[in-house]
């Protein structure tokens, strides 16, 4: 029985450990691309221009003609009119912050070497509401690039590349021309295909080096709970007819890679669970049997079938609050343990130690496994002890 | 179910058997165990069955104290007929009326002396705590256990183990005592004495007592003799 506590305790440690270190990864992927692309993206104005027209009818007889098409929409790149737009997405209940980006190609050259980038036009205090830009500056002053419109924001991948830093000059060309901006600051995301490529610079310079004086740009937006993120975006597309993607659409295969982690640690752990419920269930079974006679003259002293069961029931439930008990406080340990542990994480996020995400769900999901499976390896055997016929168990220690 | 002082009437029969047939055993190792046995067993009696071994005494005391169903017949407990009553009622009055001593003493290992003593008073659930301490202690006294009342049971000798089940069937008081070679195990002497210990019980606080019994010495000092042979009273 001891074997089956220690096996409890350890399957309810580990499942909180593996929930908090997936859900921990889980959550700052979330938190950092939130704070990198935003909620939402308003992008392309669509159009429903092809669609089967009905050319005549006649009711009596019930037939139709149409002139049919293939159906679908016609998208024009860019936001029509982004100021109004903005200003309409603003007017969203949930909408903390709109900021208009315009994304274009330009090739970076550094006194050392030239790169290709994408180059992002904002306006700083609009992208402050839609991202945490400002938390990821690792070298100058963001204070620099909002002074100066001829400075640019450098991600720390591209600048490792281009071998500057903050203060140094960079040349952005352009199929439409070429300028010459000073790094204000250089920026990790943790994101590496962000950090590798994007330059950040002030709106109309961007448009001015693109030749995209109008148009062309899309809407970052940011909204006050992420989660309600495709409902919003779904009612905005209908709203203003424009392509509106949600972050959850938009991360799809990485939030799905992050849910199969999940609960494929979650199945793993509880394997460990299963077996020491198996294990106590073969226990408890034994015990039946080895104490078959006790049974017997408990039951010839007037102890009832579900007074028997009841035993059995109560070393499981035992079991089953000492286990989770000490499991819980295992995982306590183990996760503060392991969000000690350095570890150097760059590509999807940047993190230098595990993270972990502390949830009462974890704790709970724990104790339910371990409940259900305690329950049913207990149950089993006490309804075995329970049927067991006193008269006969004593007749067969009589002969 | 009368369970009032649960011995209120003194003169009319504690147990009543009229009929009791049993089957024992499967294909053609049926065998008819028990064929039509009918008695009644009064209070403050000493009741012996006797008989060669297979003759039927265990199956049906066993039937008596309603740890067995008959294939036929009743068998009436106070007045109650219980034979074939639900699996409540039968555990209900075995712990009103009915205590046993078996061959083996079958105490709960682990337990000390009187918490053995104390289960059955646990279940019926008159008594308080303290008064079912009392009691045990005073049971364990009564049999000559009253010093070793806190030893694990399993640190007894057999004679004082078969002396705390003595103790332990008296608990609740039951209006009936079923035995079965309570002296099996014991050497002349324990038998003795656990025999007058049964005895003195039965003649002091007006319990019935039957014990299948083997040791003719002993069956000779039984108010009533019964003999079974071939599962019949002869």
């Amino acid at each position: 029985m001891m074997m089956s506590l220690f096996g409890i305790v350890f399957g309810v440690g580990f499942f909180i450990v593996a929930q908090a270190q997936t859900s921990g990864f889980e959550s700052f992927f979330k938190r950092t691309i939130l704070g990198v692309n935003g909620a939402i993206r308003v992008a392309d104005r669509f159009q429903s221009t092809l669609s089967s027209v009905v050319a005549a009818s006649d009711q009596e007889s019930g037939v139709n003609f149409v002139v049919s098409a293939r159906e679908g929409k016609q998208y024009v790149e860019g936001v029509d009119y982004p100021d109004a737009l903005k200003e309409a997405i603003s007017r969203f209940s949930e909408v903390t912050g709109v900021s208009e980006v315009l994304e274009g190609r330009v090739d970076v050259t550094s006194g050392f070497r030239s790169q290709p980038a994408r180059l992002h036009g904002m306006r700083l205090n609009d992208h402050l509401a839609v991202s945490n830009i400002s938390d990821q500056i690792i070298d100058g002053d963001i204070n620099v690039y909002e002074a100066d419109a001829n400075s640019a924001m450098v991600g720390a991948l591209l600048a490792k590349r281009l071998e500057v830093k903050a203060g140094d000059y960079i040349l952005l060309a352009s199929r439409e021309g070429s300028r010459r901006y000073r790094i204000a600051c250089i920026y990790e995301t943790g994101i590496e295909d962000i950090d590798k490529q994007r330059i950040y610079i002030d709106l109309s310079e961007a448009r001015s080096l693109l030749g995209k004086p109008f148009g062309g740009a899309f809407l970052q937006v940011n909204i006050s709970d992420p989660e309600k993120a495709p409902i919003i975006a779904a009612h905005m597309e209908r709203t203003f007819s424009h392509h509106t993607v949600s972050w959850q659409e938009r991360e799809q295969v990485w939030l799905e890679v992050f849910r199969a982690l999940k609960v494929s640690s979650a199945i793993t752990v509880s394997t460990i669970i299963l077996i020491s419920g198996l294990g106590m269930f073969n226990t408890l079974a034994m015990m039946v049997m080895e104490k078959n006679r006790e049974i017997a003259i408990l039951r010839s002293m007037g102890y009832t079938r579900r007074d028997i069961a009841q035993i059995f029931i109560y070393q499981g439930v035992i079991i089953l609050f000492l286990g989770t008990f000490f499991g819980w406080l295992l995982g306590v340990i183990a996760t503060f343990s392991i969000s000690r542990i350095p570890l150097h994480i760059r590509g999807v996020f940047s993190a230098d130690h595990f993270i972990v995400e502390w949830h009462w769900s974890h704790y709970l999901s724990a104790a339910l496994i371990s409940t259900v499976v305690i329950l049913l390896a207990s149950i089993i055997p006490a309804r075995r002890a329970a049927r067991l016929e006193p008269g006969t168990i004593i007749r067969g220690t009589s002969l | 179910m009368t369970h009032t002082g649960e011995r209120a009437d003194l003169d009319t029969p504690v147990l009543q058997v009229d009929g009791l047939h049993r089957w024992l055993g499967e294909g053609e190792a049926r065998v008819h165990a028990l064929k039509g046995v009918s008695f009644d067993v009064e209070h403050s009696n000493v009741y012996g069955i006797v008989g060669p071994s297979g003759c039927g005494k265990s199956t049906l005391l066993y039937l008596l104290g309603l740890l067995d169903r008959p294939d036929s017949g009743e068998i009436w407990i106070n007045g109650n007929p219980l034979a074939q009553g639900s699996d409540e009622d039968r555990t209900r009055a075995r712990s009103v009326f009915i205590g046993f001593v078996f061959q083996f003493h079958f105490l709960i290992p682990e337990f000390t002396a009187l918490e053995n003593v104390i289960l059955p008073m646990g279940k019926l659930g008159k008594l308080s705590e303290d008064e079912m301490r009392d009691r045990a202690q005073g049971l364990l006294a009564d049999v000559g256990l009253g010093e070793k009342s806190h030893r694990l049971s399993r640190h007894l000798s057999g004679g004082e183990q078969q002396r705390v089940a003595i103790a332990r069937s008296l608990a609740n008081d039951p209006a009936i005592l079923l035995t079965d070679e309570p002296t099996g195990n014991l050497d002349q002497k324990n038998s003795d004495l656990v025999f007058d210990l049964l005895s003195r019980l039965a003649h002091e606080r007006g319990q019935a007592i039957l014990m299948v019994t083997h040791n003719d010495h002993l069956a000779k000092r039984c108010d009533r003799l019964l003999s079974l042979r071939d599962g019949s009273f002869v």
